[in-house]
């Protein structure tokens, strides 16, 4: 009974001890353990494999997928930070350039600026290249000089106030259609996702003037192409108590844990203490510290549970990030499966 | 960039001597995110007695996936079925999230309408 019930945890759960993490890796393989059917069965996959939507807004998206596996749960992730292609300014070509900020810097930092264009409308441009046509470039154009301000007071040492356009911000950058682009993309569809981003500073004198193509990329070439600000994922906590704990201790129980995980209880004038929201906790660990406390709990990870967590940075929104992720999770499979048709052909 | 200028993107590389039961795949333009789902997927078939993958180095973008299969069966035929049961497997995650902000969104929706 006892073995039974080992064998189940560790299948199923990853252990966090107090001097190292157990059954880390997944061991359900066919032939591994006597007894279990391992092998790959997608009706018994499909009956227990479940996604929950716990919150979506318009650039964050948090989601628990249950039943799947750690090396796929992790390739969506890889997938989502570096394989989903944007928009991004690629190429600069500075006419004029008088601030302080030297051109490169400046290319960098126009580089990095989240350009709200959905790339499935766009292609990946040509090698070699240059000129760039209209299915696969955009160009923006920002030309700002800033000049002193004529009707400022005369002892007034704030820079709003004396110079004018002296600080450059991405609203400053205005979109030139190319092609037919004017017909497919309405007016304002096409601009920066913020603009309130401030690019450069600039005294009376100094101008910027430049043209930069926006190309499609994906985050492995460069990670200003990555579509998340962050995708993320951690495993459901699973926390059980091996013994009953008791009026003080049950007090220092639930300090221990994030607050909500553990909730203490009346029970027949005594204090109880009882797991309420496992899901909350973070693991740090305190009750390691607690010399009494250490025994009577077992911190685990639920194994094939996974709580993701995706912030979008405002190109698309985070639902169609993880939709296309998993796109080109089965288009690499394509590539291949056709490949090896193409290899038995001949 | 995404594609790569190879024409090759998969070759498979055989010890002389050995019959079509072990393989390696040279997949390039690859690295953890197939590799590892793939090797998952190839490993829960029972006739296969073996799978590893590794990246070669880190400045090469190409991993070598070894399959060994127990008894004859061609090693080429594990392969082909992971991948088939690997893209099963997106295709049911991605209609089953797809139903789920559905629900999610309708809920919201009808959240919104019964305070108003």
């Amino acid at each position: 009974m006892a073995a039974a019930q080992a064998v189940q945890e560790m299948r199923t759960r990853v252990v966090l001890g107090e001097f190292g993490v157990r059954n880390v890796h997944t061991t359900d393989f066919p032939g591994n353990y006597s007894g279990y059917d391992d092998a790959w069965d997608q009706d018994r996959f499909e009956k227990n494999f479940r996604v929950d939507v716990v919150h979506l807004d318009e650039n964050s998206l948090e989601f628990d997928m249950v039943g799947i596996d750690a090396a796929i749960a992790n390739a969506f992730r890889r997938i989502l930070l570096a394989e989903v292609p944007t928009m991004a300014v690629e190429k600069v070509l500075v006419y004029n350039n008088t601030s302080i900020v030297q051109d490169e810097i400046l290319a960098h930092r126009l580089g990095l600026i989240p350009i709200h264009a959905d790339p499935r409308l766009f292609e990946y441009r040509n090698q070699g290249d240059e000129e760039g046509t209209e299915i696969d470039t955009l160009q923006f154009r920002l030309q700002v000089r800033c000049t002193r301000n004529p009707h400022a007071a005369k002892d007034s040492s704030d820079p709003n106030e004396l110079y004018v356009n002296h600080k450059v911000y991405t609203r400053h950058m205005t979109w030139v259609p190319l092609g037919n682009q004017a017909d497919l993309f309405p007016e304002g569809t096409i601009r920066p996702v913020h603009d309130d981003i401030l690019i450069a500073q600039l005294r009376p004198g100094q101008e910027i003037d430049l043209l930069m193509h926006c190309v499609k990329g994906i985050g492995k070439d460069h990670a200003k192409f990555s579509p998340v600000a962050t995708a993320s994922y951690r495993l459901l906590p699973d926390i059980t108590l091996l013994e009953p704990v008791e009026g003080e201790a049950a007090e220092e129980l639930s300090r221990c844990f994030s607050p909500g995980v553990i909730e203490v209880q009346e029970v027949q004038g005594k204090k109880v203490a009882r797991v309420a929201n496992p899901r909350l906790d973070t693991f740090s660990r305190e009750v390691f510290r607690n010399e009494k406390l250490k025994k009577l709990v077992r911190l685990a990870r639920v194994r094939d549970h996974y709580i993701f967590s995706v912030e979008s940075t405002g190109v698309l929104p985070p639902d169609v990030l993880v939709r296309e992720a998993i796109k080109v999770l089965m288009g690499k499979c394509r590539r291949f499966l056709d490949e090896l048709d193409a290899v038995q052909m001949d | 960039m995404a594609e790569g200028e190879r024409k090759t993107a998969l070759e498979m590389v055989q010890a002389a001597g050995t019959d079509r039961h072990c393989v390696t795949f040279v997949l390039h333009e690859e690295d953890h995110t197939l590799g590892n789902s793939l090797r998952y997927m190839i490993m829960k078939n029972p006739e296969v007695e073996f799978c590893g993958y590794t990246t070669t180095h880190p400045s090469e973008s190409k991993i070598n996936l070894r399959i060994q299969t127990r008894g004859a069966l061609p090693a080429v035929e594990p392969f082909q079925r992971g991948l088939n049961e690997l893209m099963n497997v997106c295709q049911h995650v991605l209609d089953k999230f797809e139903a789920s902000i559905k629900e999610y969104k309708d809920q919201k929706a009808s959240r919104n309408e019964s305070t108003f």
